[in-house]
């Protein structure tokens, strides 16, 4: 069982936010699906996926970057070549 | 003959996002031939959104392989196709720009999440789609739609350019009305991309046999148990009485590990999709953050409005599922599940060529039917398995259930795609 | 332990000097480039993008742990560590976590009691470096971030200790031999400015443990960790408790302060990288030829040319101050390796640092020649000094340097020989000039003796040989007049 308080958290770690509109049902919704997830609870084993490919690799060669233009291209706020966004501080 | 196609048909179902109304053309297997490519899927210089507002007014300055390879086979790029925000979805109605509606009843969802491709060719508006399925979403909206969808197997068509979901258990894969269609749009897209860790060096250059004689058909018990609409049952076992006409047998089978399938695929796409989508914050792409405001304030901000209720719920839950202590109950459990849904087949596979069912639990919902998201989430009970485990599954049409198309859905052995697309042929042809 | 042992840890992230990034063909070489140049869909972390691993990072990497004594592991894989910051445009870092590249390993260090001490490695990992985040504004005008992603995707090698170092100066040693065996192997340029990053943890025994992050000079860990080191003890002097923490360092002012109000609880969520697939590569570590790293160097300066273990030590620190000593002895190496190892080590590398010069300015033949005249006693030791200066000055100002041969003649710095007139005259000069010093040395008073050289010294520009000059100014003041 999870609270609307623990899915505020949750929330805040993915850099999502909800809106306290939403909160109740969100949470009731989030705790049903959860319950189905228990399911897992029963698995047995513990050898997980063994990939078929190993040290897939490329050599050391330089390829094209993209024009600065388009690097900036989709950016909404840019300066002097650089991608603008708010304060870290 | 290189050159240029006009392009403008009338859609009355919502398939497309963005139309090309002239879209160039080069020469090869597929010249002029109008593909709609779905909107997930990078096509340079045309806007790439995921039917997600977070994206609107995206331009990639990048194709994806497939569609380079598309191009490369001279094919026209029609438009891009609607889907749920993001792969999200069974029914298309989670696009942030309206819903695709159902050829076949416009009053119906045409499944999803490739909704948009399917309504494309299921409506004669392009010959060929690519869409793509995680848990069953080029498969659902081809069975839907009565048209034909292939999930290659893992590895098989680079997803380089494929705007991730999950990306264990996604492709792109191909759609059209026949399987000969998709095959031949398979031909292009399938091969190994050095841009892709994870593709594999095995090319398609198949053309559909219709020749099964001999081949060996499992059919689970799982996918025929109480979840499933009898109507549907009873179509998918007609159609698998014509496979034995065709001189296939069929052996009872049972898959033990489908119990934990969809948790273990919902975990699975759900803690990749958090990492995945974190990336959207409107700073190199999409709508501009409020600059005034302090980073995690504006990011907050911008993705609770561009991302739709859905999004946002199974960001939370992969978050919720990643997140300190819960690693081991969750993700690591659904990657030991994963493991015992191939060894099931694996172990299946000894003993058939391919196995047959249906391929949703139901003919398509009424729009707006489905509100609950777990009830949703259960209808992918029966595509789920085969992208858990990488393997190989088609839907074809196999008749009519209450007015709407039922799928028959043919999955088999890695890299076997070519024995799935042949027993799907095999039925096709002689039905026709 | 002593009970205020300081117990130090550092983790040293180094860029890999590969020609391109660690998963995508972007070129590596951006500094001197505009922002957002060195930028392509992977890197920039484009939705649809996927990375593919540079073979040459990995190689570069077993090098080291091959050279570090670690064992790499039989399978290792990359897991994505998610955060959200401006400068990570993935919103999460590849690196790698439970399954690191190697464990274990150990790098030998001289010892603050002498001797060597072996600071034992928990693991070595590559990673990538996210993008450079320059903070823009103030108060008034609104502040905002300016973000550049040509770092984004550069190879970094992670390498952890163990809290095995015993004070800040033996942090300093370890970093200095780290940074000397990567560039000895050849996977590591420190003169890149930003090359290398240190995480530090210090603690003193009985007390919280301290992270300081991201001090980016050698220097600055050194003198972050003795502020630390003061601050720490201060605390538990007064009786206060220290509290676990993460702390930043401000390379101007030499302080450390807390980190707390920017940071919040990282929960990384970390999960193995889906687009990328595991790595086996334990079988190359056989095959991997290790080139002379710094310690059998060393040694072989010793054996080979002689010299004293602190000269060796110092011209084997870093591997283009070897590689130019053992230049400018090559013609030579019996007749000039000893002259050769004094004026380097202990002259010409101060007066490099005093300049802000590197040794690769400098040519080898002009340090050959120099030497070389030294050795034949053609000029004395001070003039030798001067010529160097002359030519790290013209060096410095973009000039074409002179030759040693040259400067004597321009400077008339050759040695007097045999005709000691010119000396004689300069004495006389001295001696008619100084009085009071002449009355100060029958005083008996101490320095009046050694300040009458130096004027002697003076009026012949340093020419004067040293031992004469004493010899000849005492005849000459003893057989004056009163």
């Amino acid at each position: 069982m999870v609270t609307e308080k623990e899915v505020e958290h949750i929330a805040g770690l993915a850099d999502l936010g909800i809106n306290k509109d939403e909160l109740a049902e969100f949470t009731h919704q989030f705790n049903a699906i959860l319950d189905y997830f228990d399911v897992l609870d029963q698995v047995q084993g513990d050898t997980a996926i063994t990939h078929e490919l190993t040290n897939v690799m490329r050599e050391d060669v330089i390829e094209p970057s993209l024009p600065q233009e388009d690097v900036l291209r989709n950016a909404p706020a840019k300066e002097d070549g650089f991608i603008k966004g708010p304060r870290v501080m | 003959m290189a050159g240029e196609i006009r392009f403008e048909p009338a859609d009355r179902f919502n398939a497309f996002l963005t139309i090309c109304k002239t879209a160039p053309h080069g020469d090869g297997k597929l010249a002029g031939i109008p593909v709609a490519v779905k909107d997930n899927i990078s096509t340079a210089g045309i806007e790439t959104t995921c039917a997600s507002k977070i994206l609107k007014g995206y331009i990639p300055p990048y194709d994806a392989h497939a569609v380079t390879l598309l191009k490369n086979a001279g094919a026209a790029i029609a438009g891009k196709t609607n889907m749920d925000e993001f792969g999200m979805g069974t029914t298309t109605e989670n696009s942030a720009f309206g819903p695709t509606l159902n050829p076949c009843d416009p009053s119906r969802v045409p499944g999803g999440s490739s909704g948009g491709s399917a309504a494309a060719v299921a409506s004669g508006m392009v010959r060929m789609a690519l869409g793509t399925d995680t848990g069953g979403s080029i498969r659902c909206p081809a069975a839907f739609c009565g048209i034909v969808g292939l999930k290659p197997t893992y590895g098989r068509v680079s997803r380089y350019g494929l705007i991730a979901y999950a990306n264990s258990l996604e492709q792109i894969g191909p759609m059209a009305k026949t399987v000969s269609d998709v095959s031949l749009l398979m031909q292009v897209i399938a091969g190994y991309d050095r841009h892709d860790s994870t593709s594999r060096d095995k090319p398609f250059t198949h053309t559909p046999s219709a020749d099964i004689k001999g081949k060996k058909v499992g059919i689970p018990a799982e996918y025929f148990g109480e979840g499933v609409d009898p109507a549907v049952a009873a179509s998918v076992h007609t159609a698998v009485s014509k496979l034995e006409e065709l001189g296939a047998t069929t052996v009872p089978c049972s898959i033990p590990s489908m119990k934990y399938a969809l948790a273990a695929y919902y975990v699975t796409c759900t803690c990749e999709a958090s990492s995945n989508l974190a990336r959207f914050d409107g700073v190199r792409y999409g709508p501009a953050p409020d600059t005034k405001k302090s980073w995690h304030d504006a990011y907050q901000e911008v993705r609770r409005e561009g991302f739709g209720t859905e999004v946002r719920r199974r960001i939370m839950l992969g978050t919720f599922a990643l997140s300190s202590g819960y690693y081991g109950k969750y993700y690591a459990k659904a990657q030991i599940a994963r493991e015992n849904v191939r060894n099931d087949f694996a172990r299946l596979f000894k003993e058939v060529d391919v196995i047959a069912g249906p391929t949703m639990p139901t003919v398509a919902f009424k729009l707006g039917e489905k509100s609950d998201p777990l009830s949703m989430y259960l209808a992918d009970i029966l595509t789920v398995p085969a992208n858990l485990a990488g393997i190989p599954a088609i839907s074809v049409p196999c008749g009519i259930a209450g007015g709407m198309p039922v799928g028959l859905q043919i999955m088999g052995r890695p890299f076997e795609d070519e024995t799935v697309i042949d027993v799907a042929y095999a039925y096709e042809q002689a039905v026709i | 332990m002593t009970d205020d042992q300081v117990v130090v840890g550092l983790e040293v992230h180094c860029q890999l000097d590969t020609k391109s990034k660690l998963f995508c063909g972007c070129s590596t070489d951006y500094r001197a480039d505009g922002p957002n140049t060195h930028v392509c869909p992977i890197c920039l972390g484009l939705p649809g993008a996927m990375p593919v691993l540079n073979k040459r990072a990995i190689e570069f990497a077993m090098k080291v742990a091959k050279a570090l004594n670690c064992s790499v592991l039989h399978e290792s894989e990359f897991s994505r560590k998610n955060y959200f910051y401006p400068d990570l445009d993935k919103a999460y870092q590849i690196t790698q976590y439970d399954k690191p590249l190697a464990e274990g390993g150990y790098l030998e260090i001289e010892s603050d009691e002498g001797g060597e001490r072996k600071i034992r490695l928990t693991r070595i990992h590559v990673e990538e470096d996210p993008g450079r985040l320059v903070h823009m504004g103030n108060a008034e005008r609104g502040r905002y971030s300016l973000v550049d992603y040509n770092r984004a995707g550069i190879p970094l090698i992670e390498i952890v200790s163990e809290p095995d170092m015993r004070s800040p100066k033996e942090a300093r040693k370890f970093l200095n031999k780290l940074r000397a065996t990567l560039e000895y192997l050849g996977v590591f340029d420190s003169d890149k400015e930003g090359s290398l990053r240190v995480d530090a943890n210090i603690s003193i025994k009985g007390s919280e443990r301290v992270e300081v992050k991201n001090i980016s000079s050698y220097k600055g860990v050194e003198k972050a960790l003795t502020f630390e080191v003061t601050r720490q003890k201060n605390l538990i002097r007064r009786g206060q408790r220290v509290e676990r923490e993460t702390r930043h360092f401000i390379e101007g002012s030499g302080i450390t302060q807390s980190s707390r109000s920017k940071e919040q609880e990282h929960d990384y969520r970390y999960f193995p990288e889906p687009d990328l697939r595991p790595l086996q590569v334990q079988s190359w570590v056989d095959g991997i030829v290790l080139p002379e790293l710094p310690d059998a160097r060393r040694q072989r300066f010793i054996d080979q040319y002689g010299c004293s273990l602190n000269h060796a030590r110092t011209l084997t620190g870093e591997l283009k101050l070897a590689n130019f000593f053992e230049k400018v002895v090559a013609a030579d190496p019996k007749g000039l390796s000893t002259l050769a190892a004094t004026w380097i080590a202990d002259t010409l590398i101060g007066e490099l640092n005093y300049r802000d010069m590197g040794i690769d300015t400098v040519n080898p033949a002009l340090m050959t020649e120099l030497v070389t005249l030294l050795k034949q006693d053609r000029i004395t030791d001070k003039s030798g000094v001067e010529v160097l200066r002359v030519i790290l000055d013209q060096i410095k100002n973009k000039e074409s340097p002179e030759t040693p041969s040259a400067i004597i003649v321009r400077l008339s710095l050759a040695k007097t020989t045999g005709d000691d007139t010119a000396l004689k005259a300069a004495i006389k000069e001295v001696l008619a000039e100084q009085a009071k010093a002449i009355e100060d040395y029958r005083a008996g008073k101490n320095g009046a003796l050694n300040f009458l050289v130096g004027q002697v010294m003076k009026k012949t520009r340093g020419k004067a040989d040293p031992a004469e000059l004493n010899k000849l100014l005492v005849s000459m003041l003893d057989t004056m007049e009163a």
